[in-house]
């Protein structure tokens, strides 16, 4: 008894840090059991004497014993707590069995018993330290379970320490901990948030689940902390273990809808469609890419949406539902319908299931009915249906009803009403009448079928019937006035109140449809008056009003005679009714003002009662939470936000690239290689001089008044190459000639192969830095692929398998596209930062087959903000030729002082030189600006054999070939290939050979796809003979100019 | 201040009568006098289905799952969705049946002790921590006579000491170092129809849902596909998490790395476009006269497109209309059974034989005076075929891969009566 006493102390002393609710529940079956009396108290008492003997015996089986009682009275919920010290002593014990219990022990009354539960406190701290895992984590949870406020300190710092175990299992822990601790001691919050932000990079399947539930429960706000470990979520979702799916996928619904822009405002058609391209590569690109697209789904909502749609194949409902209202929430409204067939699917589950499956399905139908339709016999009520299951059928046929099904779900219907479970059958006439409403042509027929119902035998049933027709015939009271006929004819057989006071009612509003009928009512009612219900006399009183009032000469006698009745009636509210009855419509002295108004007031007409669901509007509570099946705001419910109006920057969830590890994946080892090999060639690039890159490029400019920047730009680059040459000269010893994938049999399998190199969490890049001089950052925001942004060497081979694939053009042509030899980093001024007041804009040709569409050549363009204030709505004005096609980048919302950002578009320069012009809009400004291509930047490489190779050239002779003898400058022949000054000017790809002397070089242009053909013959110690066979013969001579100009140079 | 707590505090089963005769707090505890809220919702229930699975009460809600006349009460605090608690609810009921054989209140309260245990594992401060039956297993052996003896005499625990390795692999489903001396797989291809049928015999709705079942007893780590004739039936599945979504995708193949034991490979549902074959028919004349105090009862069945495979195990139920006070009937097969207080009508028909088809004819005594009951009752029918999937599913192929010997491969197919009701 002496630890009761403490335990109320320090019940006392936390009053703080525990809810009054919580301790009143907590002293409530002590008490009761105390007042249950003496005897059984004192039996009780005796028989834990005897447990206790036993678990302070030295035999371990005894103990286990004892504990095993203890266990089965703390199930049935007797107090066992005066046990404790006996139980606490063996909380150290050897046998592991015995441990556990005394663990469920220790957690159930550890917060009553806070001093003496100190004592086990060491014994945890120590197995925090041992070597096996399991026990380290089950320390941890009993530690954290014990909800006792001075240990906090203990808990934390436990926490802390296991937030970076080894196993991931005790990773798990501490992240359930977390949860813990925080609902012992909020103050802690700020440090356990620490935790969490560490937890969330965790990659461990493991974790995923049990972390982001802490971060629901601690910090559902900081989605901050989300940003960067989004991607990953996604990623891992679908081998997260299935209730941390459930916990992940809401959270990243309340995410999304954060951080991404409505899906809604489009029809979506476009998505779709492009969706799909993106996967079957045989499908015919129909679309025309001119067509501007208001909306583009950012590739991360789109990332999303992928990634959870596999789940709909889970064998928890719970995850199946929670992608449902994913999907539901988040989706194109064309897509939402995919998880149709799942949730139906649902409906085979249990009945607690299936009801709130139902719930959810009944909210969706109203605003969706397409969506069911097709599954309507789904819904087809059974006899062995519980009725809540039922009515919620009902309540969904009722939905889905149109124009075209009614007739079928009407027959079912009639079989409903004669349903032995009347409540059921209720429901039904009340599923009928709305339906009668909803849809006009039928009104008449549920009519005809709710008169006949009248005759039913069952009571319920009749007023049911009575009360909807009511509802009914206000709505449309003009053809009706037989109906109302006929139900005068039924009143007398009509017992239930309701439904007597409904057709007196109707009789009296539209008395003047039925003049001779309405009074004869009247009539029997005076005579029954004293023995009906109150409600039938309230309406009594009513009809004989309004009749007074139209019929005054019939009525007047009964009138006065019902009024008189009703004076003296028991109920106070009829003798009310009757006197304001009797002041409002018999005219006497005192009350004239009124009683002119009686006819207005009484005989107003009445607005239609609105029959509709219960389901109505239920979705602003998200679906599939506890707060839309009792459709109240459960306490803890995260309100779903609005979609943002602007998309908040979506850079922030873009994750900072690591240099590929050496231990990285074997799947990962080609990528190595190409990055290795794109950085030799870079190198060697860039070292042959810098004045060679300078020249070639302006030269295939064609314009000389480009020096100082040019020099500039080169300068920069050997910079760039010197402080590379570090990390290269590691990776340079795999030397492997240049890579080129081959093109795999389905489109599907390169899918794959694509989401596995960018979803590569090491693939992801920083984009902000330009110092960043490894990788070469690329944003390409398109609807169809979630690339947004990666590594360059990722992005080179990815692009072309992808493109292969993609383009039609790939399938009639035999020739096979490969990626570029060589990439020049040369880029182009497009906006000088003076004349773009402080915008500015470079240009370069990243030569990678534009994935908007194959007859365009990709640009990439670096914008800068170098002003002070942040640019807003950079986007693509006017162009011109008017006829030029351009795909444009995606409006940047938001460009930050000093930052930049790197977009990619398309243009179709039709295989000519001519300059595309256009212009680069901000809010305020319009900057005229041009793209002139050199003319190798319109070709893509393909590859070909040798073989091939002659028999194009010999079908482009004559007028197609053009050709001329150059001087080689001397270092073109010694100190390099020839193909690299070819591969700078021209976008060609290689052709093996097997003369030494002779290089040949493939290409196609991009917009017609003709094939250019180039051999270069080394003559002797410094002539060559370039020959260019294409059929476009002038692109064919710009093209020799070029090649000219870079081998011949001196 | 305490915050509402998420996820699922306590737990109460309670029985058909009305007593809680277990609890179980995996936060502070909560009053069992909250469950007074769930004992109204009982009282106003005319049947223990109608219960409404989802009961707010001032401070926490109540959801609850009825499984073998057992309610499993579960106490929320604040926002969870409702589905999540249930499908956990359901777990725990699949997993106490997988122990003891039976859910029954018997064999929870004879093994209190190991299902306390078994409660602390699947939950963490009320979020589900381990419910995968392997898992369980390792870490809690199942109570069997032979254990308890040795138990006994030994002083040896039921409760592992190592964490079970399933828990941190790749294959979280499956415990490593399983041995066998015989490497068995047996699939069972399990089809129910459900139906409903009106008066006239025609079919109102008809669907087809399949499960497979196996039982896998194989040593090591085998990595096993199953190959389907017919995969195109197919038109909605869901799969254990073994299963390689990404291969079933492309090639329409069930490959994965099975658990040990028994379990769930897949469920399916076959597609509405193809006729649904009823296999069986039932005529049937149910008359109750105006003013007369008796009724005409009269059902024949007989076999319909069986595809050759004779119906096994019919059995027969029907709520007949309060009205009826008795029934006076007589089977030319098999045994009846009216029960006058439910008004439940059972009749075991066992086998059909085409030759002699069964029938139940009689008469009804109805209340006298008592207006005749509007409705006709609705049939139940519980039937099986054996060695036949109704939408004709046929496995292919099983191989194994990643183990050396050769398995013993088996399976079975069979189809039942769902939810299989024909309306008079």
């Amino acid at each position: 008894m002496l630890s009761m006493s403490t335990n109320n102390l320090s019940y006392s002393d936390q009053g703080g840090t525990d809810s009054a609710v919580e301790v009143g529940q907590e002293t409530t079956p002590t008490s009761s059991n105390a007042g249950a009396g003496f005897g059984l108290f004192s039996v009780d008492f005796k028989k834990n004497e005897d447990l206790k003997e036993m678990l302070e015996s030295n035999k371990e089986s005894l103990k286990l014993e004892a504990m095993k009682r203890v266990v089965g009275l703390i199930a049935k919920g007797k107090n066992a707590s005066e046990l404790f010290p006996a139980v606490v002593k063996n909380v150290a014990s050897k046998n592991i069995e015995l441990k556990k219990l005394v663990y469920v022990y220790l957690v159930r009354y550890a917060e009553e018993q806070q001093d003496l539960a100190l004592l086990s406190i060491s014994t945890f701290q120590r197995a925090l330290k041992d070597p096996n895992q399991l026990i380290r984590a089950s320390a941890l949870r009993v530690l954290s379970s014990i909800r006792v406020p001075i240990i906090v300190p203990i808990m934390m710092l436990a926490i802390k320490e296991a937030a970076s175990d080894m196993s991931p299992y005790v990773r798990k822990t501490s992240a359930h901990a977390i949860q813990k601790l925080y609902s012992l001691d909020q103050d802690q919050k700020e440090l356990l948030i620490e935790v969490i932000e560490k937890l969330l990079k965790d990659k461990s399947t493991l974790v995923a689940g049990s972390v982001v539930m802490a971060f629901e429960e601690v910090c559902p706000d900081r989605i901050d902390l989300i940003h960067k470990n989004y991607r990953k979520l996604c990623n891992l979702l679908v081998d997260v273990e299935e209730w941390g799916q459930v916990v992940i996928i809401s959270m990243l619904t309340r995410y999304a809808r954060t951080q991404f822009t409505s899906p809604w405002k489009e029809d979506g058609v476009f998505d779709e469609h492009n969706e799909r391209a993106f996967y079957e590569s045989d499908e015919e690109k129909t679309r025309d890419e001119t067509e501007a697209k208001p909306y583009m789904m950012d590739p991360d909502h789109r990332l999303l949406l992928r990634n959870t749609k596999p789940l709909l194949q889970s064998r928890n409902t719970a995850v199946v539902m929670s992608v449902a209202q994913l999907y539901w929430h988040l989706a194109p409204k064309n897509e939402v319908s995919i998880v149709t067939k799942s949730l139906v699917r649902l409906l085979r589950s249990h009945r607690e299931v299936q009801y709130i499956v139902l719930q959810n399905i009944a909210t969706m139908s109203i605003q969706r009915k397409g969506m069911f339709e097709p599954y309507m016999k789904s819904f087809y009520v059974r006899s062995t249906d519980a009725t809540h299951i039922k009515s919620l059928k009902l309540e969904i046929l009722t939905s889905l009803a149109n124009e075209a099904n009614i007739s079928t779900i009407l027959r079912e219907f009639q079989t409903y009403v004669k349903s032995q479970d009347k409540q059921f059958a209720a429901g039904t006439i009340q599923a009928i009448g709305r339906c009668a409403t909803n849809i006009s042509e039928v009104t008449d027929t549920c009519l005809n079928g709710l008169v006949l119902l009248l005759s039913n035998r069952d009571e319920t049933v009749v007023a049911e019937s009575v009360v909807v027709i009511r509802k009914l015939l206000q709505i449309q009271p003009t053809q009706h006035s037989d109906i109302i006929k006929h139900m005068a004819k039924l009143f007398d057989n009509i017992t239930v109140p309701m439904a007597r006071a409904s057709i007196l009612w109707l009789m009296g509003e539209y008395c003047e449809r039925v003049p001779k009928i309405a009074p004869d009512v009247l009539r029997k009612m005076a005579k029954s008056f004293t023995s009906e219900e109150d409600i039938v006399k309230l309406q009594t009183v009513n009809l004989a009003a309004k009749l007074y009032l139209t019929n005054s000469k019939q009525t007047k006698l009964l009138t006065q005679y019902i009024l008189n009745l009703g004076k003296y009636d028991q109920n106070y509210d009829i003798r009310d009714r009757t006197r304001f009855i009797r002041q409002l419509i018999v005219p006497n002295d005192k009350n004239g003002a009124l009683s002119k108004y009686a006819h207005r007031i009484l005989l107003a007409p009445k607005p239609a009662p609105v029959l509709e669901s219960a389901y109505k509007d239920r979705d602003r509570y998200q679906l599939g939470t506890l707060s839309h099946t009792i459709n109240t705001k459960a306490s803890g419910y995260l309100e779903l936000s609005d979609w943002p109006a602007v998309a908040p920057d979506q850079s922030v969830r873009n994750v900072e690239v690591i240099e590929p590890t050496v231990k990285s994946k074997p799947a990962k080892s080609s990528d190595d290689k190409f990055y290795s090999d794109s950085g030799e060639e870079e190198e060697k690039g860039s070292g042959s001089s810098s004045s060679e890159d300078g020249s070639s490029s302006s030269s295939s400019e064609g314009n000389s008044s480009q020096t100082s920047e040019e020099s500039d730009k080169s300068s920069s680059q050997s910079e760039k190459s010197s402080s590379e040459s570090d990390s290269e000269k590691k990776e340079r010893k795999t030397k492997t000639p240049l890579q080129k994938k081959t093109v795999k049999p389905t489109a599907k399998d390169w899918y794959h192969t694509i989401m596995e190199h960018i979803f590569n969490e090491e693939s992801w890049t920083y984009v902000t830095k330009q110092q960043h001089t490894k990788t070469i950052f690329v944003n390409v925001i398109n609807q169809h692929s979630v690339l947004q942004t990666f590594s360059y060497s990722h992005w080179s081979t990815l692009c072309v398998s992808l493109f292969t694939q993609l383009c039609p053009l790939s399938l009639a042509f035999p020739l096979q596209l490969s990626g570029p030899a060589f990439v020049p980093e040369k880029s182009h001024d497009l906006l000088h930062r003076m004349t773009g007041k402080g915008l500015s804009a470079q240009y370069q040709f990243p030569r990678q087959p534009c994935l908007y569409q194959p007859t365009m050549v990709s640009v990439q363009i670096s914008l800068t903000n170098t002003t002070d204030h942040p640019l807003e709505q950079i986007h693509i004005g006017d162009r011109s030729p008017t006829g030029l096609n351009i795909h444009c980048f995606n409006t940047i919302e938001c460009l930050e002082p000093e930052a930049s950002v790197t977009v990619f578009m398309g243009i179709d320069f039709n295989d000519s030189t001519q300059a595309a012009n256009f212009q680069l809009c901000t809010k305020e400004d319009h900057f005229s600006v041009s793209i002139q291509p050199a003319i190798g930047e319109l070709l893509l490489p393909i590859t070909m054999t040798e073989l091939d190779f002659r028999k194009e050239q010999g079908k482009l002779l004559g007028m197609n070939e053009s050709s001329a003898t150059i001087t080689m400058a001397a270092e073109n022949m010694t100190s390099q290939p020839i193909s690299r000054p070819v591969a700078t000017v021209a976008n060609l790809g290689m052709v093996p050979s097997s003369q030494d002397n002779v290089h040949r070089f493939a290409g196609k242009t991009a917009n017609s796809g003709a094939v250019v053909l180039v051999t270069v013959e080394l003559r002797g110690e410094s002539t060559a003979l370039i020959t260019i066979n294409t059929e476009k013969s002038v692109m064919g001579s710009m093209l020799l100019r070029d090649l000219k100009l870079a081998l011949a140079q001196a | 201040m305490q915050l509402p707590a998420k996820m699922i505090h306590s737990l109460f089963l309670v029985n058909s009568s009305g007593d809680i005769f277990l609890e179980k707090h995996w936060k502070s505890v909560v009053s069992r006098s909250v469950c007074d809220y769930f004992f109204e919702a009982q009282e106003r229930a005319s049947e223990p289905e109608n219960v409404p699975p989802v009961i707010p009460t001032p401070h926490h809600y109540l959801i609850s799952v009825l499984r073998h006349r057992i309610y499993f009460v579960a106490v929320i605090q604040s926002e969870v969705p409702p589905l999540f608690v249930i499908e956990f609810l359901h777990r725990v009921v699949d997993t106490f049946q997988d122990y003891f054989g039976v859910c029954t209140e018997a064999a929870i309260k004879d093994n209190v002790v190991v299902v306390y245990e078994l409660l602390e594992e699947m939950l963490d401060n009320g979020f589900p921590l381990a419910t995968e039956s392997n898992i369980l297993k390792e870490l809690i052996k199942p109570p069997t006579i032979l254990r308890t003896v040795v138990n006994t005499i030994t002083g040896s625990t039921n409760v592992g000491e190592q964490l079970p390795t399933g828990q941190l692999s790749v294959v979280p489903w499956r415990r490593t170092g399983v041995k066998y001396t015989n490497n068995e797989a047996y699939f069972d291809v399990v089809e129910e129809i459900d139906a409903i049928i009106d008066k006239s015999g025609s079919t109102i709705t008809a669907e087809i849902q399949g499960v497979i079942d196996a039982c896998v007893k194989l040593t090591g780590m085998p990595d096993l596909t199953l190959s389907f004739m017919n995969p195109r039936l197919l038109d909605d599945v869901s799969f254990h998490p073994c299963v390689r979504f990404k291969r079933w995708e492309a090639e329409r193949i069930l490959s994965f790395i099975p658990p040990d034991g028994n379990f769930r490979l897949l469920s399916y549902h076959v597609s509405c476009q193809n006729l649904v074959a009823i296999p069986v028919y039932v005529k049937h004349n149910i008359t109750f006269r105006e003013g007369s105090s008796q009724g005409r009862f009269e059902l024949t069945l007989g076999p319909k497109q069986t595809m050759g495979k004779g119906l096994e195990a019919v059995l027969i139920s029907s709520q007949l209309p309060r009205g009826v006070l008795n029934t006076n009937l007589n089977p030319s097969q098999g045994t009846y059974n009216f029960d006058p207080v439910t008004k439940l009508l059972s009749w075991d028909v066992g086998k059909i034989n085409p030759q002699k088809l069964p029938s139940l004819k009689g008469s009804m005594s109805l209340q006298a005076g008592a207006s005749k009951p509007d409705e006709n009752p609705t049939i139940n029918i519980q039937f099986k075929i054996q060695q036949s999937a109704l939408s004709g599913l046929k496995v292919n192929r099983l191989d194994m891969y990643g183990e050396k010997y050769k398995p013993f491969k088996g399976i079975k197919y069979m189809t039942k009566a769902g939810k299989f009701q024909v309306r008079t």
